[in-house]
């Protein structure tokens, strides 16, 4: 046999036992040359646009599923900036756009669409103002549609007065969708040093360097990870760290088979891979798990942070010896309603909204699907994203925030989001006021170290 | 195409005989096979040439799950490539 029973058994297990899926194939799509001084025009370019390049991503993704015998939980469309696209229109609002958007997902099976955003670490054009005006209304009416805000950047510094802003309109995207516990927050993220090629949302756009069309693959994987530190109980941290670096090559190598097939079926190039922890609230696939595999009595505990530092480096290391294509964010998620073993953390005490910005240092984004009370003000929820964005300028990593303040509901309280974003205890927020610090706006300069040219 | 079938389950009789006559009646060729007990459980992998095969891999797929739960044994098609890419440099 030309692989042997310990092989194809291993293969099979990661499969059927442990929930090895490709999470998504994403195909990015420039819309740079839809703009228009009309914006029923631009829309129409949007429209026939992606029609003509994904038309065919679903039936493809389907095609592969069957032949290979590996789950694609996602089909996805990322696109330009919206705001580089609606710009150029007279348009005040630009919900209308999410509404092309979400029209053509559903026309075509697409999962999710992302690519509402806009890039203003720097500064925002009137483009940009629209834009971030429109994420209320572009979120509440919209299912598939996902935004995404970047911030910041270790070269830029930070946008304080975009931080200012976003608090206030995460604020206004959880009211517009009161009935369904703010569900729009959860479709909306901000970002420091957003990667251009990131296939996985809320955080996915085609950045402004892409090329026409790129097609990266989203791989996840946390019930193989687990698996495999399971057989490592009791031995020392390199040995262990060991074992989740060869399993990461093993998953990382089905990705890039999965992804390079897909991409010339539709004839695109290859863009990246990510090899990203991705929980569902699915037993068996978390996140949390595998810190506590590694040791701890419940993800939180003292050694969580060192932890999950070494379960993401060795991801990547793994990941980045198997594909010269890793891109994206590759490592671990830690988002909260996403992933049962962190929702039972919350439930036993054992994990604060502090621990997990503490553990953002060393993950591979950032403070994510965090439930926190309705009543807490803008001001705070700024303060809170200012925090996460001085962690990633300065650690020149990416960090992101995707925060629910759930209108009308209290810390402890639960909030349902449903399917793959799950449901989550309230977490409380630290009561005390920043809303002088955030109020004074203006340009957080750039760390000293970014100065490397 | 070649793809990996692998039955897993509580070892019994007929087991092979009745997955390859499907794979016979169908003109799917075994090009290789073995069988051990693995934790155990009965572990038969064969490598399939489909390129012959008179129906689509899914029907293939759907019909031999349906025998499994007919034999109370597991059945899963993959592609040969996910193998080779994941244990083969």
């Amino acid at each position: 046999m030309l692989f042997t029973a310990h092989e194809i058994r291993e293969t099979v297990d990661m499969f059927l036992r442990h929930k090895l899926d490709v999470r998504a194939i994403t195909l990015g799509v420039s819309l740079r040359d839809c703009a228009s001084p009309s914006g029923s025009e631009s829309r129409r370019r949007v429209r026939d646009k992606l029609l003509r390049v994904a038309g065919r991503l679903v039936e493809t993704g389907r095609a592969i599923e069957e032949e290979f015998g590996v789950p694609i939980i996602n089909k996805r469309v990322s696109v330009t900036p919206i705001s580089l696209v609606a710009e150029a229109s007279d348009d005040d609002d630009f919900a209308p756009w999410a509404d092309t958007l979400d029209a053509v997902a559903r026309e075509l099976g697409i999962d999710f669409v992302g690519g509402f955003s806009a890039l203003v670490e720097k500064g925002m054009t009137s483009g940009d103002e629209r834009l971030i005006a429109s994420i209320p209304r572009a979120l509440e009416r919209t299912e598939r549609v996902c935004s995404s805000i970047n911030l910041g950047t270790t070269k830029n510094g930070i946008n304080m007065d975009a931080v200012r802003r976003m608090g206030a309109v995460i604020k206004e995207t959880a009211e517009a969708t009161r009935d369904r516990d703010g569900i729009g927050c959860a479709k909306l993220v901000v970002f420091c040093n957003a990667p251009g090629d990131n296939p996985f949302m809320a955080g996915a756009f085609h950045g402004p360097g892409e090329g026409e069309a790129a097609l990266s693959v989203g791989v996840s994987g946390p019930g193989v990870i687990k698996a495999a530190c399971e057989q490592y109980r009791g031995a020392p941290i390199d040995v262990l760290a060991d074992g989740i670096k060869k399993t990461a090559f093993k998953i990382t190598r089905m990705g890039q088979l999965v992804g390079q097939e897909a991409a010339r079926r539709l004839g695109v190039p290859f863009g990246i891979l990510d090899l990203s922890l991705a929980p569902t609230p699915a037993v068996g696939d978390s996140v949390a798990r595998i810190l506590e595999e590694m040791g701890l009595e419940s993800a939180g505990a003292p050694g969580t942070t060192a932890a999950l530092a070494l379960l993401t480096d060795m991801v990547k290391k793994g990941g980045v010896m198997a594909s010269t294509s890793v891109g994206g964010l590759s490592g671990a998620f830690i988002p909260v309603s996403e992933d049962e073993g962190m929702v039972a953390a919350v439930r036993a005490g054992s994990i604060t909204l502090e621990k997990l910005e503490a553990m953002t240092c060393v993950c591979s984004v950032g403070l994510d699907m965090i439930a926190i009370p309705g009543e807490v003000s803008a001001e705070t929820i700024s303060g809170i994203i200012a925090d996460e964005m001085a962690i990633g300028m300065v650690n020149n990593k990416t960090t992101a925030v995707r925060l629910i303040p759930v209108p009308g509901k209290v810390a402890g309280e639960w909030a349902e989001f449903g399917g793959l974003l799950g449901g989550t205890p309230i977490m409380p927020v630290n009561a005390f006021s920043c809303a002088s610090f955030i109020g004074r706006g203006g340009r957080f300069p750039p760390p000293i170290h970014s100065f490397r040219n | 195409m070649n793809a990996i079938i692998t039955v897993v389950g509580t070892d019994q009789v007929g087991i092979i005989a009745q997955v390859s006559g499907y794979l016979s009646g169908h003109r799917i060729n075994i090009v290789d096979i073995s069988q051990t007990i693995l934790s155990g459980n009965f572990v038969m992998m064969m490598m399939v040439d489909l390129s012959a095969s008179d129906i689509p891999v899914a029907e293939a797929k759907k019909d031999l799950a349906a025998l499994g739960d007919r034999l109370g044994v597991s059945v899963s098609v993959m592609h040969e490539r996910v193998f080779s890419a994941m244990h083969r440099i």
